[in-house]
């Protein structure tokens, strides 16, 4: 077993860097805290500072920032129309966030913290509380009728409203794990395979010979999981952008 | 040691999900290129589309995948 | 999909996703191999995380809706603007240019019919110039032809005259010759019986 040599889940575990205790419980600041800390910071860094300028021509980094904003503008506007563009600085901000979060993931020694399922799902209940409160506020009761769609005969009603329902509950759910599952599987895998490549190097030359080949797999899952967490960070916004969508326009 | 057995014939079993997953990414891709090959011009702007596709149903997989991982280390 | 709602419930799934074979592998280890189990799913850093989570995404929440995108969208819209000026500017610079080109076709086609007509008011003047030098010339010949025709009918009258005289002549001496003798009178009327 590769736990004895590589433990594939040590890479997730919290260490408290700072303790913080309040009324009994940890709010302590660890190796998760640091990595959105430092996320944050390089996130907010690059777009300040290569946006500074504010040049007419932008520079290399403006065009990066520019090309994001643009990106994600375009994104909401596709899904949500002109009137989704209220959201527009959540949604960059979600997207920043997470994108930031799992490239930084990728290094090693670096923890991830969208691989740690309270995180990511604490920000699909932001997104699915956000869409439930601004739907009520903006619809009223007329929000519910997410769940009925037009044009269905009534026998099948009950059948589709239990299954639009089910489909709305589950959202937050498949939104939260897709992103955790993806970033935690992505790593183990990678971390295993390096692992066989530690333990197959320390069996002498045949097996140094042999490591060549999880040598070869990690470098590929890397390139993997740098798609991956490109990925599924475009996924996340863009699924926040159907889902506000449902909020701004909920007979569909 | 019984549970440990049934720890690593659990992820086995949990890792056939994985093969639903690449019959849907197969679909997904013959489809996106027997289409791409009807029409070429239409399919650099269906490419995103392909890649969310890829991106969802992708992550079906990963789930069957982590159960497994799970069964293992967790 | 079957798998997610079991996963959803955060707190749970510890125990309940690892499924039920593992489920003495995932209590067992907080003391064995793995300090704590699957680090992902142990409540204790729960709090911890949350209120992170909250501090680090609302700060830049905050940071990302009060600076970068009114500043960015500042900078996008300058530059839309920017090019929508230079591109009116380029418009209006294209206008002036046809009203100028226009202009000079303007005068191009003026300064042409202006050249015609003077042309054609020197090809006039000289067609009526040469005309009146014609008349001119025509009315000299014909003045020079009627006193020609004068001259000679003068000619031809005072040689009509002397032919009677030279006829008289000429009769008396053949008479003189023939007879010996002649009478004046009745050879002048001879001659002008003949006549």
């Amino acid at each position: 077993m590769a736990a004895d040599k590589v433990d594939p889940i040590h890479q997730f575990h919290i260490n408290t860097i700072v303790d913080i205790p309040v009324g009994g419980y940890d709010f302590s600041f660890t190796n998760s805290s640091l990595f959105m800390v430092v996320a944050v910071l390089l996130a907010a860094t690059f777009l300040y500072f290569s946006t500074a300028k504010g040049a007419l021509v932008p520079s290399r980094a403006q065009s990066m920032a520019e090309l994001t904003y643009e990106f994600v503008a375009s994104m909401l506007r596709d899904a949500a129309g002109n009137q989704g563009m209220k959201f527009f600085p959540f949604v960059f901000t979600l997207f920043m966030f997470v994108l930031t979060a799992n490239l930084l993931g990728l290094f090693p020694y670096f923890f991830t913290t969208t691989s740690h399922i309270i995180i990511t799902f604490a920000l699909a209940m932001l997104v699915i509380g956000i869409v439930i409160i601004y739907g009520f506020a903006k619809h009223g009761l007329r929000f519910l009728k997410l769940f009925v769609p037009s044009g269905v005969p009534l026998v099948l009603m009950p059948l589709v409203v239990a299954i639009e329902v089910v489909s709305f509950v589950s959202r937050p759910v498949s939104l939260s794990v897709r992103l955790f599952a993806n970033m935690l599987a992505g790593h183990i895998t990678l971390k295993v395979f390096a692992g066989f490549v530690v333990s197959l190097g320390a069996m002498g030359a045949a097996g140094m010979a042999g490591a060549v080949l999880p040598l070869a797999m990690a470098v590929a899952l890397s390139a993997l999981e740098l798609l991956v967490a490109v990925l599924q960070a475009y996924v996340f916004a863009v699924l926040t952008c159907m889902y506000l969508n449902d909020a701004i326009h909920p007979s569909h | 040691m019984e549970a440990e057995a049934a720890k690593f014939i659990g992820a086995g079993i949990a890792c056939l999900g994985m093969g639903g997953a690449g019959i849907g990414l197969g679909h997904i891709f013959g489809n996106y290129l027997s289409g791409a090959l009807r029409n070429p011009s239409a399919a650099d702007g269906q490419f995103g589309r392909l890649i969310f596709g890829f991106a969802v149903t992708e992550a079906m997989g990963i789930f069957s995948l982590l159960i497994a991982l799970l069964a293992l280390f967790a | 999909m079957f798998v997610t709602p079991a996963y959803g419930q955060e707190a749970a799934p510890e125990a309940e996703g690892a499924g039920s074979d593992v489920h003495a592998g995932t209590e067992v280890p907080h003391d064995a191999a793995h300090e704590g189990g699957f680090p992902p799913f142990d409540p204790a850093t729960f709090p911890s995380q949350l209120l992170w989570l909250a501090i680090t995404f609302g700060l830049f929440y905050l940071f990302m809706k009060r600076v970068i995108v009114p500043r960015m969208q500042g900078i996008l819209e300058t530059r839309s603007g920017r090019i929508a000026a230079d591109l009116d500017q380029a418009a209006k610079l294209k206008e002036e240019a046809d009203a100028a080109i226009a202009a000079y076709e303007q005068a191009l086609a003026e300064a042409r019919a202006n050249a015609n007509a003077i042309g054609q008011k020197a090809r006039d003047e000289a067609k009526a110039e040469a005309e009146a030098a014609r008349k001119e010339v025509e009315a000299g010949l014909e003045k020079k032809l009627a006193e020609a025709e004068e001259r000679i009918a003068a000619i031809k009258a005072s040689a009509m005259q002397d032919v009677g005289a030279i006829a008289e002549t000429t009769a008396q001496a053949i008479l003189e010759r023939l007879v010996g003798k002649a009478d004046k009178t009745a050879v002048a009327h001879a001659v002008k019986a003949a006549r």
